[in-house]
């Protein structure tokens, strides 16, 4: 057990000492947003409409873009091999290293959606909604994304290929998400939540398996 | 300290796969108590993969590890709290510090941090153990790495290169580790081209077990 | 019967044999279908003659996703048995299904246009079929993308198990978001109930398909490991490196 501690908290000073990383993701978060009243045009009545998917999409893009911070950089210096070797089974050390990822790519995340949902004038009621399930919905990001880490250590190109791998894994989440924020006008938002919800919690157990036994890939 | 399993580790026809070559095959071996075994052979012949397999990093193509008699594999985390692995990657991280990254990596192997100052001054680093590790050089990164055989008791150590970068301290230092290592009945299995002197070391060329034949599936 | 065909040469031998029969009947099988859907089928009451795109399109759909759970099973005895020849087949078979996956696609659009006046409508189906595409097209580069090719076939293997477990959920949350948005503005295969004149073209067409796939598969599979052979040929002719001149390999 504090082994665990030790490597979450490993994790989060790596994070905060080499600084830009958390930073980033951040600043690519805004920039993806900022894009798109430029090419869609200032009408709020078209912004506010789009204002939901668009920052979820941004949110996605802003994950995918920091799922190398996962392994590489442990898998690269020794550090994966004896993280392997060491007490902790690679199951929990997947688990810890995505909530560590979570808090800090996906938590920022959370906190900036309400600012950046003023920007395309949402509705007000909404942006509780959006907020909620971008607090939901991150965990599934990051326990997902650690997945295709994990398969495309030592590949060619990893980038390019981790994004073209993990849409089709992060659709269902987007779908709930921003579905939530349409919902909450009309219907509900209950239902997407909650689905949300199940996406997290069925990712909890499944994605750190198949990312340990895809890292055991990886060191053979 | 002393080790007190008095087994052997016993290697049975092992034989090793990397792409789609075998590398070497019909490896067999034993290392027992206090012994020491230096692997030997050109570049490509295997040493390193051998020790990775040693490590249960990697699964042999054929073949198996026995410890005390029993496989490696029916108890692989037992096993791997035995083993010491320190290959040509440091591990080590800029941004830690010197005694942040020793007692991480003692408590990952679910030790305490009681011998991670004992070790650093083992091995030379006392003075520097507050410094971030960016600050070191080569050679104390070396020994930092190597630092980690001593924070955390284990009779078996599979050590690639050791000597790689390190300088005539360094080595001593090491040296003297593994000496008293192998007198607590610990054993040692090392690829080196530089001489480190152990006595009593069997020596094993892996040269003599290169694959002739082409993987039998197809 | 799976267990001693595993054994490459004589799954050689068995598909040898098997080839020629396949590669005949397969073109009969099509033309008849195409027969069925072409001239004997009754155009549709509100469609009229486009409907009869259908019989390309739901056959194709129906193999699209066929073959993915025929990839995803095949990487499962990979990866729990170390089957051979089950990689190769998995690896054979994605890029037909992602061929499959397109035609799919493309007739869906062409079967829109005159319908809807669109080339393209975001309904369910064709959703969810545009991101099963991209399964595909990611099981192929991930298995692609390592210098080790057995590397890259495991992490394939990983990725379609994965994949066969998302895919269920995607299509759900497809369904989801389609009726959100819009009314079921759907492409079904002419109406609530299919007519027995109309199913017979469709199973004749989807029977085609399946024997195409057949045929294609056994000879990429053939084509596959033959390669395999040559390769581990060339390889074994390589003499061991000399003292301390290659690079290191580890």
């Amino acid at each position: 057990m504090p082994a665990y501690f030790g490597l979450f908290r490993r994790e989060i000073l790596l994070s905060w000492r080499q600084g830009g990383e958390i930073g980033l993701a951040l600043g690519f978060f805004v920039l993806a947003v900022v894009l798109f009243p430029l090419g869609v045009g200032p009408e709020t009545e078209i912004l506010s409409r789009i204002g939901a998917g668009v920052i979820w999409v941004a949110a996605l893009l802003a994950a995918m873009q920091s799922l190398d911070r996962l392994f590489t950089a442990d898998h690269s210096d020794g550090g994966l091999d004896l993280m392997a070797l060491s007490a902790m089974p690679l199951e929990g050390v997947v688990l810890v290293k995505c909530a560590a990822h979570w808090a800090t790519t996906g938590l920022p995340l959370v906190v900036l959606s309400p600012f950046l949902a003023l920007l395309f004038d949402l509705d007000t009621a909404a942006i509780p909604i959006l907020v909620l399930g971008l607090l939901i919905g991150t965990p599934a990001l990051s326990l997902l994304g650690a997945i295709v880490a994990a398969l495309t250590l030592g590949a060619r190109r990893p980038g390019m290929l981790s994004s073209l791998l993990v849409l089709p894994l992060y659709l269902p989440v987007l779908i709930f998400g921003a579905g939530a924020v349409e919902a909450s006008i009309v219907a509900g938002a209950r239902p997407h939540l909650l689905l949300l919800g199940a996406l997290s919690l069925a990712a909890l157990p499944l994605a750190p398996y198949a990312a340990a036994a895809a890292l055991r890939q990886a060191l053979d | 300290m002393t080790f007190t399993s008095e087994g052997e580790l016993v290697a049975e026809d092992l034989a090793c796969r990397r792409g789609q070559r075998l590398i070497f095959a019909r490896l067999s071996f034993t290392v027992p108590p206090g012994g020491a075994m230096v692997l030997t052979g050109a570049n490509g012949s295997g040493k390193s993969s051998l020790l990775r397999l040693l490590a249960s990093l990697l699964t042999p193509a054929m073949g198996r590890l026995l410890w005390d008699g029993a496989p490696v594999l029916a108890d692989l985390p037992a096993y791997r709290a035995r083993l010491h692995y320190v290959g040509h990657l440091d591990a080590i991280k800029p941004a830690l510090g010197v005694r942040e990254t020793l007692g991480f990596w003692a408590m990952a192997r679910g030790g305490g941090a009681t011998l991670v100052d004992s070790a650093l001054a083992e091995f030379g680093l006392s003075q520097v153990a507050d410094w971030p590790c960016r600050w070191l050089s080569a050679g104390q990164r070396r020994r930092l790495a190597l630092a980690r055989l001593v924070a955390i008791a284990a009779p078996l150590w599979l050590l690639d290169e050791p000597g790689a970068a390190l300088d005539a301290d360094g080595e001593a230092c090491l040296q003297a580790a593994i000496v008293a290592h192998r007198r607590a009945g610990g054993r040692l299995v090392v690829a080196t081209h530089q001489p480190i002197a152990l006595s009593g070391a069997s020596e094993l060329r892996l040269g003599d077990f290169a694959a002739t034949e082409t993987l039998a599936e197809f | 019967m799976i267990s001693r065909l595993a054994n490459p040469t004589r799954f050689m031998r068995a598909s040898g044999a098997v080839l020629p029969f396949l590669a005949g009947v397969t073109p009969l099988v099509l033309l008849v279908g195409l027969y069925l859907s072409l001239i004997v089928a009754p155009p549709d009451y509100q469609q009229g003659e486009s409907v009869r795109i259908m019989f390309v399109h739901v056959p194709a759909a129906i193999m699209a996703e066929g073959v993915y759970y025929f990839v995803a099973l095949a990487s499962f005895v990979a990866l729990v048995w170390r089957h051979p020849l089950a990689d190769i087949g998995a690896q054979a078979a994605a890029p037909l299904g992602a061929a499959f996956t397109l035609v799919c696609l493309l007739t869906g659009s062409l079967w829109g246009r005159p319908m809807w006046g669109t080339w393209w409508v975001w309904d369910a189906r064709l959703t969810s079929v545009l991101v099963l595409f991209f399964l595909y097209l990611g099981y192929i580069a991930l298995a692609n993308a390592f210098d080790d090719p057995v590397r890259g076939a495991r992490a394939a293997a990983v990725l379609a198990l994965i994949g066969v477990v998302d895919l269920p959920i995607i299509k759900f949350s497809v369904n989801w978001w389609n009726t959100l948005h819009q009314p079921a503005s759907v492409l079904r295969a002419g109406g609530p109930t299919i007519d027995k004149s109309m199913l017979i073209p469709l199973v004749v067409m989807a029977l085609g398909y399946l024997f195409l796939f057949a045929t294609l598969l056994l000879a990429r599979m053939r084509t596959a490991l033959n390669e395999r052979r040559v390769r581990a040929v060339q390889l074994s002719a390589v003499p061991p490196p000399p003292a301390g001149a290659s690079p290191v390999l580890r």
